[in-house]
């Protein structure tokens, strides 16, 4: 493992959506541990900045290098991580990658759990999914992540439909972390939670994310949601990142006018 | 006067469906386990009756072939009698119930007792063929799974079932991995049957007529239930045996005699149960020799008081 290279590389990415542009040329890098929080209005391409980051939208434009391992190949086990450019790799190994490297939290828990499968089993899938074939071991590990999401013991059994919203976004968290994976996509985590359950659950990622040392790109249009859990802020407008830089720095003293208009329109108490 | 002689081709279907069928079969019995697609046709009998089942026997059969037709178990169910007349006429085909003469077995719900031989034909009537419809409805995606062997959300099913009753609640159509690679649906039949298809000398042909698939095992494949370390696959089991020919370690069934609520259970494989009463009577005959009263002819019905001799009396 080599410090010196980004975890992810994004050079250029665009998307297209017929002629127009929904992104276009966004370049940064982000490192192991990092926190990226990407604002902008609604509208701005930040969804579709992570929908092509999370390889669910097409790669129009530019490339996007992650550090990994090839599976296949000379030796292995132990090759050595490098950045891969993920247009190269197989459907197979973008899979692999889903299920070993990365976590995606979506704003509507429905669309990342299963609504009919209990809590534990929610959470125990990934580890199914990568080979775990003992239903004592998987049911602890369940546990023992249910417990840290803060969901009580005896809900563990019952459907994510039986849930508020709040607890349905924790066991969501929790499934896209039981499996240890390095990076996480959240869009909009918050959203749609009420403000004391936003501030749960902001405290409870936050703390998860540097306890596990996670490299996570957060996509809010929520400044208060940047300046809590991020390290750095990219600032999205028409498709184009017109600011990025330290959160504090971008927050404090915003260079673009569009971000000085975002800082000041912040209501404040 | 008699009414307009049809005449049928060999095995009612024609030979260019019977080859395309034949094809499905080969890629089948190639890739174990894997669902290949085919063109399913009509058949003189609604979807859901045994189409996929009736169409693949019809494309291995031949004037050569004895058929025996398994209904739940039976061999004297409308079905089978039907599907057994059909065949008789239109391939020429020997028809038997019993399974040690037979060369295809067709089969809806269940494996013989008597165990199977490598020139036999196991052809199975599948309702369902994908193991995941239920955990994943979209067949685009069941068929990615399938080819990158993701089978994750197999043991979620497992796993829930586990969490809910305290073992795996699933009692047919037990999902099993057919040669180290492929998840398969084995058709509602019992899981106190699939050890059955483990490394069984028979080739086992699966036809799903509504859904158009066809799938095989080809003989002396493995083919493992599914299960946890800590809690491995368990076929059912029976307490008691069977009422009529006291056989243990078979599959049995419950059957009403009468409306007080009486039951009985009984061998579900009727010709197993026949079988091993006959053989057990002339044991006892030839023991005994002045047992001569055999004057039972319907093991169940005997059982069954009849209503009509209730009321008269």
């Amino acid at each position: 493992m080599n410090d010196e290279t980004p975890l992810l590389s994004v050079t250029g990415a665009s998307h297209r959506y017929g002629e127009r542009y929904g992104c276009r040329d966004v370049s940064f890098d982000l490192w192991p541990g990092e926190v990226l929080a990407v604002v902008g209005e609604s509208g701005s391409g930040k969804s579709t900045l992570l929908g092509m980051l999370a390889q669910r939208l097409a790669l129009d434009e530019g490339r996007i290098r992650y550090r990994t391992a090839r599976q296949h190949g000379a030796g292995a086990d132990g090759a050595a991580e490098e950045l891969l450019d993920l247009s190269t790799l197989s459907e197979r190994e973008v899979r692999r990658l889903w299920r070993t490297d990365w976590g995606f939290v979506h704003q509507n828990a429905a669309d990342g759990l299963r609504m009919h499968v209990s809590a534990g089993g929610n959470v125990g899938e990934p580890l199914m999914a990568n080979g775990w074939r003992h239903f004592g071991q998987i049911r602890a590990e369940a546990e023992e992540w249910l417990r840290r999401v803060e969901i009580p013991t005896d809900r563990m059994d019952d459907a994510p439909t039986l849930f508020s919203g709040g607890m349905r976004q924790r066991v969501q968290v929790a499934r896209n972390l039981v499996f240890g994976p390095r990076l996480v996509f959240m869009d909009e985590p918050t959203s749609g939670l009420d403000v004391s359950v936003q501030a749960r659950l902001l405290d409870l990622i936050r703390s998860l994310v540097s306890e596990l040392g996670l490299a996570v790109v957060i996509v809010t249009h929520d400044l208060a949601v940047a300046r809590l859990i991020s390290h750095r802020t990219l600032v999205m407008k028409d498709g184009f990142v017109i600011e990025s830089g330290l959160t504090d720095r971008v927050l404090d003293d915003p260079q673009a006018a569009y971000t000085q208009l975002l800082v000041s329109s912040i209501l404040q108490g | 006067m008699s009414g307009p002689r049809i005449v049928y081709n060999e095995g009612y279907l024609d030979e260019q469906t019977k080859r395309v069928v034949r094809r499905a079969l080969l890629k089948g019995v190639a890739i174990p386990g894997f669902q290949v697609p085919f063109a399913s046709r009509e058949v003189p009998m609604p979807r859901g009756w045994g189409t996929g089942g009736v169409q693949v026997t019809a494309s291995i059969i031949g004037p050569d072939d004895t058929l025996k037709v398994i209904d739940q178990g039976a061999d004297d169910t409308t079905n089978a009698v039907s599907i057994r007349a059909f065949f008789e006429k239109v391939a020429g085909a020997a028809s038997t119930t019993r399974t040690d003469e037979a060369t295809i077995i067709q089969t809806r719900h269940r494996i013989p007792e008597t165990p199977l031989t490598d020139n036999q034909i196991m052809v199975y009537q599948v309702p369902i063929p994908e193991p995941l419809r239920f955990l994943e409805p979209r067949e685009t995606e069941t068929r990615r799974l399938h080819a990158l062997e993701e089978y994750g959300l197999m043991y979620v099913k497992l796993y829930e079932d586990i969490a809910r009753y305290g073992h795996i609640a699933k009692t047919y159509d037990y999902p099993v991995l057919v040669n180290n690679r492929y998840v398969m649906a084995p058709s509602p039949i019992p899981s106190f049957d699939n050890p059955k298809m483990h490394q069984s000398p028979a080739l086992q042909l699966f036809g799903a007529g509504r859904e158009k698939r066809i799938y095989a095992i080809p003989p002396y494949t493995d083919v493992e239930s599914l299960g946890f370390d800590d809690y491995p696959f368990e076929p059912q089991r029976f307490e008691q045996p069977c009422e009529i020919c006291e056989s243990t370690e078979v599959y049995l069934d419950e059957v009403l005699i009468d409306d007080q609520g009486g039951v009985m259970f009984v061998c579900s494989d009727t010709d197993h149960c026949e079988r091993t009463l006959t053989a057990r009577e002339l044991d006892q005959s030839n023991t005994d020799q002045s047992n001569t009263d055999q004057s039972s002819t319907d093991p169940i019905t005997d059982h069954i008081t009849d209503p009509l001799t209730e009321v008269n009396a």
